[in-house]
């Protein structure tokens, strides 16, 4: 049996890579809002004895949490979708103030094939808002990428000290489809 | 119900009093960042100058990564109603290390003491609340260790509970409207955030 997935539940989709790079870089803390796309990565990091796993609120409590996790010396990841962008931007500007490592992991809406109309304002203006705060970006479409894409990002934030997000570009994670709908 | 009568300052000394290692204390933006700096600067003070909303959960993250130490946030009513949800992301956390302390003025004091959502109703047109309870707030978010402290009397179990009582627990203590002198800290978060690290970690 292959030792990656001998007990661990991990196999070779893009979210279990997600998982093996957190503990690869002992990832201690990971935020999250509940998120389709993010919710096998959730299920790992709940089931991990390594790390804690805190459902929140609204997306900004993440950023507050990492900073304390960071004065008391853990890493940590926030887990969010594009919509929930908006909802951190001031919170955001912690990781410029006290410039600690910040990495968060976004999965984009209203990004590429998005049938929601509500999607698109957030969705679109998600990179210019994280660039305008400071944070570094690295997007990633091809599945085969992920697992570079999160481990460079890890080390830019927890090596290089940075502030980075990982767009999980819609391309990678499927469109979203309600199948047949009814217009009333 | 009568006006408040304690003073915030000689109660943050109170609570802070012989503040050891053990002690990583938070304090939000405005007034509580004055108060606990008056009490006396110190490298395991993280006093915010911004962020508001942020102390809450900032203290959790930090009682997470550090189950061994008392975290103690202290913030003021403002602070805590922009982040109300952050006290139900504490309940689900259950951490036995954090305690939260707000200063309820009723008052946006940075700004001019403008009426908070914790001032009475029907108090006038220009200094009319909401008559918001944060320690009953707190207690429906699913924190089971929740008091409001408003009398002199109650300021010795408020500082014993604040640094030992098994957490999370809320204090929420009504304070006076003051006008005080801002006692400062520090500015620059990169430093405070380092000399924090340094004292708890031994490294930046």
């Amino acid at each position: 049996m292959n030792a990656e997935t001998s007990n661990t539940g991990l196999g070779a989709d893009w979210r279990d890579h997600i998982f093996r790079v957190f503990q690869d870089h002992d990832i201690k803390q990971v935020y999250h809002v509940p998120d389709a796309g993010h919710a096998r990565l959730i299920e790992h990091c709940q089931r991990s004895n390594a790390i804690r796993t805190l459902a929140l609120t609204t997306e900004e409590e993440g950023v507050a949490l990492a900073a304390g996790a960071w004065l008391g010396g853990q890493r940590s990841a926030l887990l969010m979708q594009s919509s929930g962008v908006g909802n951190t931007i001031n919170m955001m500007g912690l990781t410029k103030t006290l410039r600690f490592p910040f990495l968060t992991l976004i999965t984009m809406r209203g990004d590429y094939g998005e049938f929601n109309s509500w999607q698109y304002p957030m969705g679109q203006g998600t990179p210019k808002v994280l660039e305008a705060m400071g944070l570094l970006l690295y997007p990633v479409e091809r599945a085969e990428d992920v697992r570079a894409t999160v481990d460079a990002a890890a080390r830019t934030a927890f090596n290089g000290g940075q502030a980075v997000a990982v767009l999980l570009r819609q391309k990678l994670i499927g469109i979203k489809d309600f199948g047949k709908k009814t217009a009333k | 119900m009568s006006k408040p009568t304690l003073q915030r300052r000689p109660l943050v000394k109170q609570l802070l009093d012989g503040a050891d290692d053990n002690l990583l204390v938070i304090a939000g933006l405005g007034s509580p960042n004055w108060d606990v700096t008056e009490s006396g600067d110190r490298p395991l003070n993280m006093p915010l100058w911004g962020a508001m909303g942020a102390p809450v959960c900032m203290g959790l993250g930090l009682a997470i990564a550090q189950p061994t130490k008392r975290v103690l946030v202290i913030t003021g009513d403002a602070d805590m109603l922009m982040s109300l949800g952050s006290l139900a992301t504490v309940a689900a956390q259950q951490p036995d290390n954090l305690a939260i302390v707000v200063l309820d003025n009723e008052k946006f004091g940075e700004t001019g003491n403008q009426a908070s959502h914790t001032s009475p109703r029907n108090n006038g047109p220009t200094d009319s609340g909401a008559g918001a309870d944060l320690a009953l707030i707190a207690k429906g978010c699913g924190i089971a260790d929740v008091g409001t402290v408003r009398d002199a009397a109650e300021v010795a179990q408020l500082v014993r509970d604040a640094r030992g009582k098994k957490g999370p627990i809320f204090r929420l203590v009504k304070v006076m409207v003051e006008k005080l002198e801002f006692v400062m800290p520090p500015q620059d978060g990169a430093h405070l955030k380092d000399r924090f690290r340094h004292a708890l970690l031994g490294h930046p």
